[in-house]
């Protein structure tokens, strides 16, 4: 179908800082024992979408992920892995390998993407409408825990203001105005020209950007080439294309896109007659949008004006869709994919609705709640709960520990008498005796004292970061 | 001398019946007189009387009337019906007139139709026809009425009442219809005809099981006549045309078996090989009540098709689906579509969500799509580039049609097509092969319908004075066209546009139109009687125009008209000549689209007018969106067409003159 895939698998975050580490970037951390990355890989696959460039930022990160990929997908998928620098953006991600773009259409996606909307949708609807870029739109993600842990991640769920604001024509296909929550301060500034233009706009606080675009690949160079200041797909390529879609100043795209209608580029290639003078406007489709009705309609003596669409896929209800961008959402999608969104972890589940690898070991009186996860070689002591959480390859768990909504992933050693509740414990963590958690991040290799509690705190090895 | 007399006969009751047809307003239908006062009143029996002289009695009238009772039967919901009056028996009427043949009456149309359209048409004019009737008087005693009956109405009128009339003549004159047939228009012919009266017949064998004993026995003696006529005529062809033997051998077998033990035996003998032959011959349009076909053909498709709750008995056989479903489900798996090419796939896509509408848009947006994919085509090892393309293309149409049945000048655009294809010299390299075909392609674009377009606009704007009040209807880009042309000549006229619900086409053309400083009036259909005082000139536009002159269009066109003619207003059709079409449609039921039933449920812009919601649950409710209608030709006062203005009787002589050199060329 003539689409090139790219993956952006970004490097380490800062906004994950104690889970990510130079030995785990952001692409590999464990979604219910599987790095993040390999849902998107394998909802590509799933498309029918094997030929794949995946960047990465930072030479370790770039090894170590491509390592990964080199091991779980060798025979399935046809991956390149890029190296760009740290902090060149999304943007200059995509500057970097833009000469290894051939395809009419590109698809870019971002590696930290969990969902099940098929790209194939987006891509339709790309090409249904000849679009400039297409981007998903899917509802926000109910944040926080849920129900049971009702005393986790209070603040943090109750940070608001990071809304997207998001504005649409009446037949919610186009993109008119979009702009993230960090923007957004007081007020936001319409365009009068597409507000005139489309008539009426409609404007969305519940719908998020899930970074997966559909860009037209002369365009997305071009505008790579000619801005050189965009750092951000999200925060200046897409918002400049809107901006500007009705005072196109796209040259290679601009002039054939209003001939684009149903003829294609036959003016531009044959020297036949068919040229968009000769074509009466009565022939455009008969449903136009409103671009067609802005470039033509007014008052015919001028020439059509140059526009662009940009359209937008809004995944429906049902559908699952997240990005892993704060340790939030981390805590929130390891949850669902164990739980209502279990199709997506590919596991099959036991009678009681959760996932014990065969070789984890139980002690007597230990009970593992539905919507759970034990990864392979695991052993829990006696009188152990778990509920609602992930444990990871070969974790030593003592008895009587409790663990309620929280991630634990591998070659962790918990004592007896620990209480984990909200928290995500990265690899190789030692927690001593009676040990308390609450809404805390332990960072990969932390050690943490018997006895001690902590609430809502940020645990990391400081002296391996300064040294 | 004897040929002369014998056409006359034929040709003088034109006029009279014209008057009593079903088509005139004034005259009352005479489906609703009783026979008596009908047979007094019909002139052509009258006609015909001298000419069955030599005949007993008898034998003519069941087979006439049976076939008219079946024809009016079919055209019970259409406003057309056979133009000649036909005396009934009365003992019949009540038994087979509407309780037995009504359920075949949705079915039987669009089969036989179709099936014949395409073969007898092209080879049959009128003045064959005649000398036909006058060099053998068999033929005209044998189916007086059909004679009579199809001359009256123009040409090509007579196929569709052959067609029609088959089903009764059949049993008796299965070889006088063959021999006619062979004389004019050659034996390649006789396989699409020969199947499709075996066809009929199968219908048939189940009509006659409910006739009376006496109806039965004036069949067999007028079967027995009519044999005897034949054989007279057949060791007369039988010298002249060679090949025609082993068509003969069949009818003359059935003959015999008909001598030994009946009709009603024979027909039921001749089912099994029927049977056989129907496999093979394509279905020209699928029926969508069969079951078994809908479900093989689902099996088959690329668009998910959940068929439709509710759906309006009458119009069953046409496909229907859910349609919030389609959409996304064929989104969803772009990528897994590998062999349709993206640009034929975007068609695709924007036939189903409404993107693309129109049928020249359609058609220039199927035929573009065409030639990208020839473009990126190459020829597999081991393969010829004729017969994998055409392939191709066909599934490729197949996939269109899924999407949205074909309107009827896209088939002529794929006929087209795949004839160039089919014509290619084997000599052509791969990409000079391509090559052609592009320019092809572009070269059908430009001359059947940008070319044309422009043509009719020249001719259409002589019509158009100052002064001229105009009603539109709905959105047409050659009217369209029209309006703009005239308008930068400087006539003065002011525009009417009616527009009806649920898809409000007109109110863009009206906004292109305004934009452009025409005096526009915007009404809906519903006023269509108030605002007709006003008009001076009507402009149509036209989906086809078919061979009887019948003007298929956008739904309510034919509403339109027949106020305009109440109103004596003339009715002009654009059309360009790509999209005429062989086929001959009485009524709006055999063939149509369905539309979403959803669309007029709702009220756009009005969420609190919400009456119907959940309509779908009710069982008794159905709704209909239907998207085409018929004219029948006696509303269309002229077609304007880029061979010039004609009037719709002459639609067929251009089929047959301008179409088929330009598809064999």
């Amino acid at each position: 179908m003539d689409f090139q895939v790219v993956v952006l698998a970004g490097g380490t975050s800062k906004e994950l800082v104690p889970l990510v580490s130079k030995e785990v970037p952001k692409a590999l951390l464990p979604i219910a024992n599987r790095p993040v990355l390999s849902y998107i890989l394998e909802l590509l696959e799933a498309s029918n979408l094997k030929d794949l460039i995946v960047v990465v930022e930072g030479e370790e990160a770039a090894v170590r992920v491509g390592g990964w990929i080199t091991g779980a997908y060798v025979d399935r998928l046809h991956v390149e892995v890029a190296r760009v620098p740290e902090d060149v953006g999304t943007a200059g991600a995509l500057r970097a390998v833009a000469h290894h773009l051939t395809a009419s259409d590109i698809l870019v996606v971002s590696g930290d993407l969990v969902c099940d909307v098929p790209p194939g949708a987006v891509a339709a609807a790309h090409r249904r409408h000849d679009a400039v870029v297409t981007a998903l739109l899917c509802a926000v993600p109910v944040s926080g825990p849920s129900e049971t842990g009702a005393s986790g991640g209070k603040d943090k769920a109750k940070k608001p203001g990071r809304y997207n604001i998001i504005g649409l024509d009446p037949t919610t296909q186009f993109l008119l105005y979009i702009a993230t929550g960090a923007e957004v301060e007081k007020d936001i500034r319409f365009q009068k020209s597409i507000l005139r233009a489309v008539g009426q706009m409609e404007i969305r606080a519940d719908l998020m950007d899930a970074h997966l675009y559909a860009f037209k690949r002369s365009v997305l160079q071009e505008v790579l080439d000619q801005k050189d200041t965009f750092n951000s797909i999200k925060q200046d390529v897409l918002p400049y294309l809107v901006r500007t879609q009705l005072r196109s100043e796209l040259s290679s795209n601009g002039m054939s896109q209003a001939e684009e209608n149903w003829n294609g580029k036959v003016a531009s290639q044959d020297n036949q007659a068919l040229s968009s003078q000769q074509l009466p406007p009565g022939m455009i489709p008969t449903v136009p949008s409103f671009h067609e009705l802005y470039a033509f309609c007014p008052n015919g003596s001028s020439p059509p004006k140059r526009t662009h669409k940009c359209c937008v896929y809004i995944a429906s209800k049902g559908k699952y869709c997240a990005r892993l961008n704060s340790i939030q959402a981390f805590s929130d999608i390891n949850r669902d994919v164990i739980g209502e969104a279990s199709h997506l972890s590919g596991y099959s589940f036991s009678a009681h609705n959760n996932i014990i690898h065969p070789s984890a070991e139980l002690g007597s009186k230990t009970t593992v709640g539905p919507q759970c996860m034990l990864g392979e070689g695991s052993q829990l002591g006696d009188k152990c709960s778990v509920k609602r959480s992930v444990i990871g390859r070969h974790c030593r768990i003592g008895s009587n520990v409790k663990v309620v909504n929280s991630v634990i992933m591998n070659h962790v050693a918990i004592a007896d008498g620990c209480s984990i509740q909200g928290s995500v414990v990265c690899s190789n963590v030692q927690l001593q005796e009676r040990v308390v958690l609450k809404d805390c991040q332990v960072g990969a290799g932390y050690v943490v004292t018997a006895g001690s509690e902590y609430k809502g705190e940020s645990l990391a090895r400081k002296e391996k970061s300064q040294s | 001398m004897d040929s002369r007399r014998a056409s006359r006969m034929v040709i003088d009751p034109k006029p009279k019946v014209r008057q009593v047809g079903f088509f005139t307003p004034g005259a009352p239908p005479e489906r609703t007189k009783s026979s008596p006062a009908e047979s007094l009143s019909s002139p052509p029996t009258s006609d015909m009387s001298p000419a069955g002289n030599s005949l007993s009695p008898v034998m003519i009238p069941p087979p006439r009337h049976a076939s008219d009772n079946l024809s009016s039967s079919l055209g019970l919901n259409s406003s057309r019906v056979l133009p000649v009056p036909v005396p009934m028996s009365p003992i019949r009427r009540p038994s087979t007139g509407d309780n037995l043949n009504l359920p075949l009456g949705s079915y039987n149309p669009s089969e036989s139709l179709l099936g014949t359209s395409l073969s007898p048409s092209s080879g049959f004019d009128d003045e064959g026809l005649s000398e036909d009737t006058s060099t053998s008087g068999w033929f005209v005693r044998g189916n007086p009425g059909k004679v009579a009956s199809s001359f009256p109405s123009g040409g090509f009128d007579t196929t569709a009442m052959k067609s029609r009339n088959i089903p009764v003549v059949s049993n008796l004159t299965t070889v006088s219809h063959l021999l006619t047939k062979r004389k004019k228009g050659g034996i390649a012919e006789k396989g699409g005809t020969l199947v499709e009266v075996q066809h009929e017949q199968v219908r048939d064998s189940k009509l006659k099981e409910k006739t009376s004993k006496a109806e039965r026995r004036a069949l067999q003696e007028a079967q027995r006549s009519a044999k005897a006529a034949s054989r007279a005529e057949g060791s007369k062809t039988a010298a002249t045309s060679g090949g025609v033997t082993a068509a003969n051998a069949k009818p003359a077998k059935a003959k015999a078996s008909q001598k030994k033990e009946g009709s009603s035996v024979a027909s039921s003998d001749r089912k099994g090989p029927e049977k056989d032959r129907k496999k093979d011959v394509p279905h020209p349009r699928m029926q969508f009540d069969d079951k078994q076909r809908v479900e093989k053909a689902k099996r088959r498709a690329v668009v998910k098709q959940t068929e439709a709750r509710n759906r309006v008995e009458l119009f069953r056989h046409l496909p229907q689906y859910e349609h919030g479903t389609q959409l996304p489900d064929l989104e969803s798996r772009f990528f897994q579509l590998e062999p349709m090419h993206p640009s034929v796939y975007k068609v695709g896509l924007q036939y189903l969500s409404g993107d693309t509408s129109g049928s020249n848009a359609r058609c220039i947006a199927m035929l573009q799509a065409f030639k990208e994919a020839i473009k990126d085509y190459t020829t597999p090892p081991e393969k010829a580039l004729g017969r994998d393309l055409t392939a191709k293309i066909s599934s490729y149409v197949s996939f269109l049609i899924e999407c949205r049945p074909l309107s009827i000048s896209m088939g002529y655009a794929i006929r087209f097509l795949k004839n160039r294809i089919a014509k290619l010299p084997l000599t052509f390299s791969e990409t000079e092969a391509k090559a052609t075909l592009c320019s092809d392609i572009d070269r059908f674009i430009n001359e059947k319908i940008i070319l044309a377009d422009k043509a009719i606009v020249k001719h259409a704007v002589t019509k158009i004075r100052d002064g001229d009040v105009l009603l539109i209807y709905g959105s047409s880009c050659v009217i369209e066209m029209i309006l703009l042309h005239a308008h930068e000549l400087g006539r003065q006229f002011r525009v009417v546009v009616v527009d009806s619900r649920p898809k409000l086409e007109g109110k863009a053309l009206l906004r292109r139109l305004v934009s452009k400083g025409l005096c526009c009036t915007y009404t809906h259909i519903n006023a269509l009687s108030y605002i007709m005082h006003e008009v001076t000139l009507v402009f149509l536009g036209a989906s086809s125009v078919l061979c009887n002159g019948t003007v298929y269009s956008r739904v309510g066109t034919a509403c339109v008209a027949m106020v305009a003619h109440a109103f004596r207003l003339p009715v002009l059709i654009c059309c360009e000549a790509y999209k005429f079409h062989e086929r001959v449609q009485l009524d709006s039921i055999c063939s149509n689209e369905l539309g979403d039933p959803d669309v007029i449920a709702k009220v756009p812009g009005r969420e609190d007018v919400d009456h119907l919601e959940n309509w779908a649950n009710n069982e008794n409710l159905q709704l209909l969106n239907l998207m085409y209608d018929v004219t029948p030709s006696d509303y269309v006062s002229m077609i304007i067409t880029d061979y010039g203005m004609i009037p719709p009787t002459s639609v067929p002589v251009i089929v047959r003159e301008y179409r088929r050199e330009h598809l064999w060329m």
